[in-house]
C-alpha cells in the first residue's frame, strides 16, 4: 500500500505540476516589472536553485553577480549588484519578474531574460523558441534567492 | 613531498591565470613604447579614453608581448617572410615582386579596413587576396588559413607602434554607420550588444574574464586559448556564439563594417599585431 502511494507520488512529481497550469513565457503578466504568481504552482526548491545559479549553461548568475553564499565557487563577476541580501531588497514578486525578464523593470539592462522565448535577433538555431530556464527552474532560482538575507 | 611540489605548482599556475591585470603598465616592445591609452576620438561618444586590450591581461600574458622572442605570434611572422619571397600563381610573381621589402607596407594596417577603388569596404584579408588573384593569378587564401594569418601578421608588424587611423567619412561613412548600428544591436538569446560588455563594463570581471574595450589594434592576435593566431572576424564569431547568437560569416560585409567601426573606436592606439592575449 505504502509502496503504491510512493509510486503514485513519483509519477505525479515526474509529470510536473499536476493540476497547475505552467504559465507560458508569452502569457506572463507583469505588474510594474513584478510577477506575483508562480509560473508553475509548485514551490521552488532552493537547493536545486542554488545549483542552477552556479551552472554556466543555466543561470550562470555568478558571471555577473558576486555572492558570498557561493564563496566556494571561483570567479564571481562584477558586472551587476552583489546578490548578498537580495531577498531583503526585493519582494518575491519583484525577484520573479527580474528573473523572467528584467528589462520590464530595468530598461536597457545587460541582464538576459531567463524566461522569454521570442523577440531575439539572430538567435542560434539550437536555442530558437527556447527560454534560458524553464518555468520550474525559474521558481527554483527564486526560492534560492529568497534565502539570501542579511 | 613530490605531490606537495606538484600541488604547489598547480596552485601557482591557477593563481597566475587569474592574476589581476596591471592596467597602469606600459607596453614596451623591443625598447619601443606603444600607445595603449589615448584620448577617445570625438566620434566615440561614450568613452573618454581608449585602452588597448593588453592593459586588461595578466602580468604573465602582458610580458609575453614585450619581447619578440617570447611572443609566440612572431614564429608565424617568420613563416610569412618565407612566403613573401615565394613565387606563386600563373603570373610568376611573389609578394616581393611588387612590394620588395615588407617594410614598404608600413602604415597599411593603421588604415584597415578601407574602401577600395570600386567603393567596397575591404579588410586587409581582401587586399591580400586581391593581390593573389589579380596580380599573382594565384588561388585566394581562406580567411582563417595559416597563410592568411601569417601574412596579415607580417603586414601588421610593419605598422607596429603607429596609431590606428581609419577613414570613416566619404565613401566609408555608410559602412561606419552600419558597423556602429551593429555595435549597439542586441543579438542572441543572451540579448547583448557589444556595448553592454565592452563600453558599459570594461574593466569588470564577467566570471573569469576581465572585460576589455574590445579594441582590435592588436590583431591578428596570438591567443593562448587558441594556441595560434586568429583573425578579428574569428573573435567576433566567438563573441556572438557566447551570447548564443548566429554569427555572421568571416569576411562578410557585416563583420567588415563592424571591424571598421571598432577600428575607429581605437583611433590613436598603436598597432600591436601580432599581439598576445589569453
Amino acid at each position: 500500500m505504502v509502496r503504491i502511494s510512493g509510486a503514485v507520488l513519483i509519477a505525479l512529481l515526474a509529470a510536473g505540476p499536476a493540476g497547475a497550469e505552467v504559465v507560458a513565457p508569452q502569457q506572463v503578466i507583469f505588474d510594474d516589472g513584478a510577477v506575483p504568481s508562480s509560473l508553475t504552482g509548485v514551490p521552488g526548491n532552493a537547493e536545486v536553485g542554488r545549483t542552477i545559479a552556479v551552472d554556466r549553461k543555466l543561470g550562470n548568475c555568478l558571471a555577473c553577480h558576486e555572492n558570498t553564499d557561493l564563496a566556494a565557487e571561483p570567479f564571481h563577476g562584477e558586472v551587476a549588484p552583489p546578490l548578498d541580501g537580495v531577498a531583503d531588497r526585493w519582494s518575491e514578486a519583484e525577484l520573479r519578474g527580474i528573473l523572467i525578464n528584467s528589462k520590464m523593470m530595468f530598461e536597457g539592462t545587460i541582464m538576459p531574460a531567463f524566461y522569454r522565448d521570442t523577440g531575439y535577433s539572430r538567435i542560434l538555431p539550437d536555442f530558437e523558441g527556447m527560454t534560458i530556464l524553464d518555468a520550474q527552474q525559474v521558481e527554483d532560482v527564486l526560492a534560492y534567492l529568497l534565502t539570501l538575507t542579511e | 613531498m613530490k605531490i606537495r611540489t606538484i600541488t604547489t605548482a598547480l596552485a601557482a599556475a591557477v593563481l597566475a591565470s587569474v592574476a589581476p591585470a596591471d592596467e597602469d603598465a606600459d607596453l614596451v616592445v623591443e625598447g619601443e613604447t606603444l600607445i595603449t591609452r589615448a584620448p577617445a576620438p570625438a566620434h566615440v561618444e561614450n568613452l573618454t579614453e581608449v585602452l588597448s586590450g593588453w592593459l586588461f591581461r595578466s602580468d604573465e600574458t602582458q610580458a609575453l608581448q614585450t619581447d619578440d622572442f617570447d611572443n609566440p605570434g612572431m614564429i608565424f611572422v617568420d613563416q610569412a617572410l618565407d612566403t613573401w619571397d615565394e613565387v606563386d600563381g600563373a603570373a610568376g610573381k611573389a609578394c616581393a615582386s611588387c612590394h620588395e621589402d615588407p617594410s614598404s607596407l608600413a602604415g597599411v594596417r593603421t588604415t584597415m579596413p578601407k574602401v577600395n577603388e570600386d567603393g567596397e569596404l575591404w579588410a586587409m584579408e581582401d587586399y591580400v587576396n586581391d593581390c593573389r588573384t589579380t596580380r599573382m593569378e594565384a588561388e585566394p587564401w581562406k580567411w582563417e588559413s595559416q597563410d592568411m594569418l601569417n601574412m596579415t601578421a607580417l603586414v601588421s608588424l610593419q605598422s607596429r607602434g603607429m596609431p590606428m587611423n581609419v577613414a570613416i567619412d566619404g565613401p566609408a561613412q555608410s559602412y561606419w554607420e552600419q558597423g556602429k548600428e551593429m555595435y549597439y544591436t542586441r543579438y542572441g538569446q543572451l540579448d547583448m550588444a557589444c556595448a553592454n560588455c565592452h563600453e558599459d563594463n570594461y574593466g569588470n570581471m564577467i566570471r573569469a574574464d576581465h572585460l576589455s574595450q574590445g579594441q582590435i589594434n592588436g590583431f591578428p592576435v596570438y591567443r593562448l586559448k587558441w594556441a595560434g593566431l586568429g583573425s578579428i572576424h574569428r573573435r567576433f564569431k566567438g563573441c556572438m556564439e557566447n551570447i548564443r547568437a548566429e554569427p555572421f560569416k568571416r569576411g562578410s560585409d557585416e563583420f567588415t563594417a563592424l571591424e571598421l567601426y571598432l577600428a575607429s573606436r581605437g583611433e590613436g592606439l598603436s598597432v600591436e599585431g601580432p599581439s598576445v592575449r589569453n
